[in-house]
């Protein structure tokens, strides 16, 4: 979807997205370690679960929420990716069901 | 902490409580914004020695326009351009003023009385500005077509935001749509980095141009002429355009895979893996909205923008907007209305610190300078009526998945204004607050009425204006007279 400029320079930084590493750079926005790392989409709508992904990259849409580092629900555009941070992508908002009797 | 974007101007360096340790309870003037507007208020404000933060959301100064200035990898200055490259000087003035930046600072609340709160690394606290400016910027226009939801779809805007931050170019068939200055800012950018563009769909609308001719004149003495054209000659040079486009759907199942085009009442479509949809910006209303700001309808804009003095003095006391939040103006207008509000803050708070009026005079000078063409620009790249009115099965609202039939059908059984259609519908009650559709809404709402926006406003915007975690919320220190509110035995 997206590729780094070749004469790009800059530390690299070392995460995991669903588990899977990868090294994204110094600078980097988590959205935009999403979209270098080709990861189509994101997260699920709330209403039909259908596919949804990073859309503005400016803190407006929050179409990138993600779970980063166990919290969920983060905006991937607002936050620096940072050595060790554990990215998961999220499915659809969880269903409130009733406890088993 | 190695951040670059740090600055402490003699505050002690963040503690383990994170950001929110260094700042104090009371400032003479809280920013809310580190664009253009933002830098150059707290300039004006810390110069004159007033206790002056800016809180800003992102990871450092610069907002949209200058994002990523200090710290972008993208040092061909060619490729972002030189208008970006100002944006230098007024990080580096606005640095060595004394004011005190917090980034990744997001503001969710601001009340008549300028009490505050601010979530930074995960903690929010509250926060009283004996004035507070609003720099709070432009969002993009929303451009609600069928498939603008789909994976592969985005707004110029934030290819341009991760080509700043990031280094990052579109990979693929990379189609780029709409109108207005910035989508061909935004190509230029792209093809000097090296990127690809398959082909660009202009939907500017035909009658615009004769409309906007009377303003030619102001637009020709402006800077955008020439640089206009140059931009217009080196995208047409190197990418096929498509004009008169009166129509759009981008189709795919998961992600997208064509767009369909619609000129002359003939549809074509083409393969595309990225399609980078842009229709001009609209102002950030939504804090500025939540404290109580008088806003009206801009017919010219097509947006509402907040009622203000000279100065960008608001209907609220204490309250200022400035910038492209302000009504959009651009990034050398944004900086002189920044100017201007710091300035008013000063003469406000400390007369006899506040420059002379030369100085003043000066910023309403460039302000003048700076606005000249925009008319034309506004009239000339204003969307159709049918890319800001969606019908039939095109979602408005896409956090809740509200289509433009069931708006109208919920307009049928008797719903006037945008606030009762949340009741029916959850429009605009999803996380983004009414960002994405607040626009298309109003505009869908006035369309059915026969009325103006003005007559049907905007959604009711109340704190917290981003959404944060209750816990956020719980932990907050309170007064033992809230606490005693509530607390029974």
């Amino acid at each position: 979807m997206f590729k780094r400029l070749p004469d790009i320079a800059g530390a690299t930084v070392a995460i995991t997205i669903d588990g899977t590493p990868f090294s994204a750079r110094q600078g980097d926005s988590v959205a935009a370690a999403l979209l270098l790392a080709g990861r189509a989409a994101c997260g699920m709508t709330a209403v039909t679960g259908r596919k949804r992904a990073p859309y503005c990259l400016m803190g407006v849409c929050f179409e990138c929420l993600v779970t980063i580092d166990g919290e969920a629900a983060r905006q991937a555009c607002l936050v620096p990716v940072r050595d060790g941070m554990r990215i998961e992508t999220q499915g659809a908002a969880t269903s409130i069901t009733e406890p088993a009797a | 902490m190695s951040d670059p974007n740090e600055h402490h101007s003699g505050a002690p360096s963040a503690s383990s409580a994170g950001e929110g340790a260094r700042i104090q309870g009371e400032y003479d003037v809280v920013i809310v914004g580190a664009g253009p507007a933002g830098l150059a208020a707290a300039a004006a404000t810390a110069s004159a020695k007033l206790s002056t933060l800016v809180l800003d959301e992102n990871a450092g100064p610069g907002g949209q326009i200058y994002r990523a200035i200090t710290t972008t990898p993208v040092q061909s200055r060619d490729v972002l351009g030189l208008d970006y490259w100002q944006g230098e000087d007024l990080v580096a003035q606005a640095r060595a003023s004394g004011a005190t930046f917090v980034q990744g600072a997001t503001v969710w609340s601001l009340d008549r009385d300028r009490q505050m709160a601010v979530s930074i690394n995960g903690a929010s606290r509250g926060l009283f500005a004996r004035r507070a400016i609003l720099a709070t910027g432009a969002l993009e226009r929303p451009f609600p077509i069928p498939g603008w939801t789909l994976p592969g779809v985005m707004t110029a805007g934030a290819a341009q935001t991760v080509l700043k931050s990031s280094g990052l170019i579109p990979d693929g068939r990379v189609v780029l749509a709409g109108t207005g200055p910035l989508l061909w800012l935004i190509a230029a950018q792209i093809l000097r980095a090296g990127g690809a563009i398959d082909a660009m769909l202009d939907t500017t609308p035909r009658g615009n141009f004769r409309r906007a001719l009377v303003h030619l004149p102001g637009f020709v003495a402006s800077p955008y002429f020439a640089k206009g054209r140059a931009l217009q000659r080196e995208v047409r040079s190197k990418v096929k355009i498509i004009d008169g486009v009166t129509a759009l759907r981008a189709i795919g199942d998961d992600r997208l895979r064509e767009v369909a085009v619609t000129r002359g009442g003939a549809e074509e479509r083409m393969a595309a893996d990225i399609l980078l949809l842009h229709q001009g910006v609209a102002p950030n209303v939504n804090l500025a909205m939540a404290a109580g700001v008088a806003h009206r309808w801009d017919a010219r804009q097509l947006c509402f923008v907040p009622v203000l003095d000279a100065d960008g003095n608001s209907s609220v006391p204490g309250i200022a907007v400035a910038g492209d939040g302000a009504g959009i103006g651009g990034a050398l207008a944004a900086a002189e209305r920044g100017r201007l509000a710091g300035l008013a803050a000063v003469r406000a708070l400390a007369a006899d610190r506040a420059p002379g009026a030369a100085e003043t005079d000066a910023a309403r000078r460039a302000l003048r300078r700076a606005e000249r063409g925009r008319a034309f620009l506004d009239i000339l790249f204003a969307p159709a009526a049918s890319f800001r009115r969606p019908t039939g099965d095109t979602i408005v609202c896409r956090c809740e998945e509200v289509t433009a039939a069931q708006i109208a059908e919920t307009m049928s059984l008797g719903v006037e204004g945008p606030n009762q259609l949340k009741a029916f519908r959850r429009c605009g009650m999803g996380p983004c607050q009414g960002r994405m559709c607040g626009l298309t809404v109003s505009e869908l709402i006035a369309q059915a009425r026969g009325v103006s926006p003005d007559a049907v406003g905007y959604y009711r915007v109340r704190p917290p204006v981003k959404p944060i975690p209750l816990k956020e919320l719980a932990d907050m220190p309170q007064t033992p007279a809230a606490v005693n509110a509530v607390v029974r035995g």
